[in-house]
């Protein structure tokens, strides 16, 4: 293998690493991509939610075979406080479409299913083998990578950076900077099993629909962060994720969170009865459109979470890591074509076609926010859902109280809370960071 | 439903799969008298519970319950309180669902 040279090495085979890896070998490139794990998939950790357009630029008929679990027709949103959820549901029957546009899946399944797909495409996928560092020729150009198979290095003309966020081949080289505590959340999920029928009768579905319920408030003490839950055909990911810099500061125990999220009076009877098979913890890249480091160099490209492509106020991570991957694979691949060189000047095809696609665009649109969350998260994480809970509970119970007096209590609890200026100020900046 | 019964991280993690390397652990905490802030953070941040205070005041890892998710890389790399690399190929833990 150490004489063999290949186009292109793709370094991680998840959702980044395999569409990279799809668009180049279904174009006819020698590609070798290397995933550390057991098989592609067993390494990766996400909520999760796929998102069909991005997946349909790639296997356009992806809904013949991927392993789908269900396609979602409800999402609520809720705040949360210690005994109560002040909620927004969003139901449509319009999701029963003929090509569904998100869907639930379980990423070890998921990924072995592309992973196959590259397969079928040409690539050659080596498992069980870690990248340990990039090679580099004396011009400073990346030739390949070494891996922990007996030293070995296998060359190429490119290497495509897909390790995640807490990829080490980049940061080792200086390629980027090492993740930042406040610029990533740590995330801990449990799966939940429970029989399909169960599931369908408590959150009102009929064959593959789904729903989801995205929690913030109190569940995450202070901290900026927010709980999930996600129905699978017969299963429930459920999970809550924190910025790291808030978890330091806090010295909150994550499972200590996720299981008092559990216990939640509104999300208990949800799970009641389930068996949990699996415990996984995950880094979220945060820091959104600043945090974006260089995206490519002398035979080098990065996409995906190593890129920190992941906007993190729509939740949205893996759609922009297959985008982000097809596109670098396509850029490479036109510039085989064209018989060019993988530098700098021509991999920057790669971020031209990024800065025009709504991964770059939806990330600069909201560049503020990470920071606004971050600085103000006991605010908008506490003292607002306890707020808006007891305005609610105020608006809905019925005590003989006359309802002026309780709406004059409801406007003095915000005013008390957060002053008149406070109030204006949140929802200026909250507004102009939306911007 | 407020008696809350905490449940044990080590009962979390007893679902997992994992293939430990036996001897070759891939995170390792640097020699200190007294461990920093950071260092001091991770026995209560990390979510599999892999560091822990000695009896003499050190904070010790034992990584083979290790999720890979890189927290205490976050957290402790940059000022050399921890030494991080991947597992060889292969070993580490295995997520069945992910």
């Amino acid at each position: 293998m150490t004489k063999e040279k290949f186009d292109a090495i793709v370094v991680g085979a998840g959702m980044s690493g395999n569409a990279a890896a799809y668009a180049m070998a279904s174009r006819g490139l020698k590609v070798l991509q290397l995933e550390r794990g057991e098989y592609p998939g067993s390494k990766n950790v996400q909520g999760a939610i796929m998102y069909a357009n991005m997946l349909e630029a790639i296997i356009p008929d992806f809904r013949n075979d991927a392993p789908l679990e269900r396609h979602l027709v409800e999402q609520r949103f809720w705040i949360m406080d210690d005994t109560s959820h002040t909620g927004m549901h969003y139901r449509s029957d319009d999701f029963n479409e003929v090509t569904p546009n998100r869907y639930t899946i379980i990423r070890a399944q998921f990924d072995k299913w592309l992973s196959r797909k590259v397969c079928e495409a040409g690539g050659t996928v080596l498992c069980e083998t870690t990248a340990t560092g990039l090679e580099w020729d004396s011009a400073g150009k990346a030739i390949g990578v070494r891996t922990d198979r007996a030293g070995d290095v296998v060359l190429a003309d490119v290497v495509v950076l897909a390790e995640g966020v807490n990829g080490l081949l980049g940061t080792r080289a200086g390629l980027r900077e090492m993740p930042k505590s406040k610029n990533v959340a740590l995330a801990v999920k449990e799966l939940h099993f429970l029989p399909e029928e169960v599931i369908a009768e408590r959150f009102g579905l009929t064959g593959d629909e789904g729903c989801v319920i995205e929690a913030g408030g109190t569940i995450s003490r202070g901290m900026a962060g927010l709980g999930f839950l996600y129905t699978n055909k017969e299963s429930i990911s459920l999970g809550i994720g924190c910025l790291i810099s808030n978890f330091a500061e806090t010295m909150e125990r994550p499972y200590a969170l996720l299981d008092a999220f559990k216990r939640h009076p509104s999300i208990q009877p949800l799970i009641a009865g389930s068996e949990v098979k699996e415990y996984a913890a995950h880094l979220i890249p945060e820091g959104g459109f600043n945090a974006i480091p260089r995206l490519c160099g002398n035979g080098w490209v990065v996409v995906g979470d190593a890129a920190q492509l992941n906007n993190a106020v729509h939740r949205e991570g893996s759609n922009l890591a297959m985008a982000s991957g097809r596109m670098a694979g396509e850029a490479i691949s036109i510039i085989k074509s064209r018989g060019g060189v993988m530098d700098k000047a021509s991999l920057s095809l790669y971020k031209t076609m990024l800065d025009k696609s709504f991964v770059v665009e939806d990330l600069s649109k909201q560049k503020d926010m990470p920071s606004l969350l971050h600085t103000n998260s006991p605010n908008f994480f506490t003292t607002y859902p306890q707020l808006i809970s007891h305005a609610a509970q105020n608006f809905v119970r019925v005590d003989g109280t006359p309802k002026i007096e309780r709406e004059i209590a409801t406007t003095a609890a915000f005013l008390r809370a957060r002053s008149r200026w406070g109030l204006v100020s949140d929802a200026v900046r909250l507004a102009s960071a939306w911007r | 439903m407020k008696t809350a019964i905490a449940e044990r991280i080590e009962d979390k993690l007893y679902q997992n799969r994992y293939l430990v390397d036996a001897g070759r652990p891939h995170i390792t905490v640097r020699p200190h008298r007294s461990p920093s802030l950071n260092l001091l953070a991770l026995t209560r941040v990390c979510p599999a519970k892999c560091y822990e205070l000695n009896e003499t005041g050190q904070v010790e890892v034992t990584a083979d319950g290790c999720m890979e998710c890189g927290t205490c890389r976050v957290l402790c790399e940059a000022n050399g309180d921890v030494e991080w690399s991947y597992p060889r190929g292969g070993f580490g833990v295995l997520f069945k669902f992910g």
